[in-house]
């Protein structure tokens, strides 16, 4: 204890650094839920529907694809005080993590789509095509020909995005969203306890190899074979 | 049996209409293994895609086992697709699923999940392919022979009454095309399977089929039984694929007939014809002389068929001719 309060003389309660971290624990699991359930089929939507695909519908497409790429122009830190009437309406509070995880998702749910995209484009028009040949439904081929063949491209989407999260998440932090970021900008920034900053830096990097290894690992297990 | 009536296709490209196939009729009968030959963009695939109307036709119609294919609406076109079997060039196996569970795909699409069902045909099928040892290997550890297997196994999965290949065995070495040639053969025969068969190679189409159908520039310019367009082709692409089958000794290609005396004639042999002595007996009846320049004894799918070039000389020749074709040779005089 001696040592610890040696090297971080400011830090009296880290209790606090504990539940920050919960915070931001919550925060991602929660966003990178809705992210996936509302990314996947978007990006599954995406595919089918460009031109020259399974179900080529280039109104909607143009439509999907123009709001995907505008919600992904806009720096998250802006996103997030744009959405916030939205926020509210949603989830009836603009702050802590329930009001966290609506920007979260809107910002990181067109950029998982793009990456569930790209990842269905690399699946083999052969194998699609022999699925037709042998009489699969279009639903058929996206749940047992599409999914599974890419299913190494979205494990690997889903890292990038976790990750992506973790960098929302401490964002959001400064404007009252709680977590990690809530920490280092009260204290490192607004108070210039900078060993405040450095122990919460250090977690997030910890956060974000731990995501890695474990994203890694899945597409390792998962991926192609 | 499929049927074709009036088709013709064209692709719509750049705004405009690009014809791949010119307007044919075509009958492929019950059990048949019939080859479709031609070059690189002949149209080809997109024929044998018709059948299962991977490709829609432009025009005319499609049918497969006196159902309109080009007449059926989606959910009906799909149960309709299940009992024809297809296999790739390249495979096209799903790279995520063992090998036991490629070949059961077809079987799971068409609704059947019962373990108890579905483990003991995949067992079947495997064994029948030669591969009841690979069923938990992935599709990245087989050898393309291996791989095009379980192409096969998978076609079989539903019970099809037609096989459909497109080039199935053209990224194959040749000891493996002959092995899955063989097994093509022999599901031809054993199953009563209709086969349909695409191939730029005579070898191919001289080895399994019993018909034949050459495509040149989206026309077929030559169609019959396998010996016939063999032994006799007509249209100038026909004679390039035979001759590509053919070693050039064989052809008689640069042997120089000018300087050989008498007239030139071509004999060719087919079944029975093949196993008598009749061009030695017709030589000592008539007194002919003859002088071989070329030849090749061989079988066409399971009919054995010889063919020699040669020079022949003497007062009674027309004689000599007469009694062969009453022997059953098919005699053609060559130009000099
Ligand atoms: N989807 C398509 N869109 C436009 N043109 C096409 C399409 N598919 C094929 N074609 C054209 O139709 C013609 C016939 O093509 P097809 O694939 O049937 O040839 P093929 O005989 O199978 O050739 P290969 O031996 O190279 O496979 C070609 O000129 C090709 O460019
Ligand atoms: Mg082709």
């Amino acid at each position: 204890m001696n040592l610890l309060q040696r090297l971080f003389p400011n830090i009296d309660d880290w209790g606090e650094i504990g539940r920050a971290c919960v915070d931001t624990l919550l925060m991602l699991g929660g966003s990178m839920a809705l992210t996936v359930a509302i990314g996947l089929p978007l990006g599954v939507l995406l595919y089918l529907t460009a031109p020259n695909q399974l179900r080529p519908m280039p109104k909607l497409y143009a439509v999907t694809s123009l709001l995907v790429n505008i919600l992904r122009s806009v720096p998250f830190i802006i996103l997030m005080i744009v959405l916030m009437p939205v926020t509210y309406v949603l989830v009836g509070t603009k702050l802590g993590i329930r009001g966290a995880i609506p920007p979260l998702v809107i910002g990181a749910a067109p950029f998982f789509a793009r990456l569930v995209e790209t990842a269905l484009r690399e699946v083999q028009q052969g194998v699609i095509e022999a699925s037709q040949a042998m009489g699969a439904s279009l639903w058929q081929i996206v749940r047992h020909v599409l999914l599974p063949e890419a299913r190494g491209g979205i494990f690997a989407g889903m890292t990038v995005t976790a990750i992506a999260l973790v960098g929302y998440t401490a964002m959001g932090g400064a404007i009252g969203s709680g977590g990690l970021g809530d920490l280092a900008y009260r204290y490192g920034y607004l108070s210039y306890k900078s060993d405040y900053m450095l122990v919460t830096v250090v977690l997030l990097i910890v956060l974000v190899q731990l995501l890695q290894m474990i994203g890694d690992r899945i597409v390792a297990r998962f991926g192609r074979h | 049996m499929i049927r074709f009536v009036d088709v013709h296709k064209s692709y719509r490209a750049g705004g405009r209409d690009i014809p791949a196939l010119q307007p044919f009729s075509l009958d492929i009968a019950d059990g048949e293994v019939f080859g479709i030959i031609g070059l690189s963009g002949a149209g080809k695939s997109t024929l044998i895609r018709l059948i299962n109307l991977l490709e829609r036709p432009s025009g005319g119609q499609v049918f497969v086992d006196d159902v309109e294919m080009t007449a059926l609406a989606e959910p009906a076109l799909r149960a309709q697709r299940r009992r024809i079997g297809m296999i790739f060039q390249h495979f096209n196996l799903l790279a995520s699923q063992t090998v036991a569970e490629n070949v059961a795909f077809p079987i799971r699409l068409a609704g059947e999940r019962r373990a108890a069902v579905v483990r003991p045909r995949v067992e079947e099928l495997l064994a029948r392919v030669g591969l009841a040892d690979h069923a938990d290997k992935y599709p990245s550890q087989l050898s393309g022979g291996q791989k095009q297997r379980v192409g096969i196994a998978r076609a079989l999965a539903n019970r099809p009454s037609i096989l459909l290949c497109d080039e199935a065995t053209s990224a194959l070495d040749p000891q493996t095309t002959a092995s899955v040639l063989a097994l093509l053969a022999e599901i031809n025969r054993e199953l009563k399977l209709t086969i349909v068969l695409i191939t730029h190679e005579m070898d191919v189409v001289r080895r399994v089929c019993d018909r034949v159908a050459v495509l040149d520039g989206g026309a077929i310019v030559e169609r019959g039984s396998v010996a016939d367009v063999f032994l006799h082709p007509q249209h100038a692409t026909t004679k390039r694929f035979v001759n590509e089958a053919l070693p050039e000794e064989a052809v008689g290609a640069h042997v120089p007939y000018a300087q050989v005396p008498g007239r030139l004639l071509r004999l060719s042999f087919r079944g029975d014809a093949t196993m008598t002595p009749a061009l030695g007996r017709v030589a000592r009846e008539t007194g002919i002389d003859f002088n071989i320049l070329a030849g090749r004894i061989d079988r066409i799918k399971d009919l054995p068929y010889g063919q020699l070039t040669l020079a022949m000389q003497g007062d009674r020749v027309d004689a000599a001719l007469a009694a062969l074709r009453q022997a059953g040779i098919e005699i053609e005089e060559l130009p000099r």
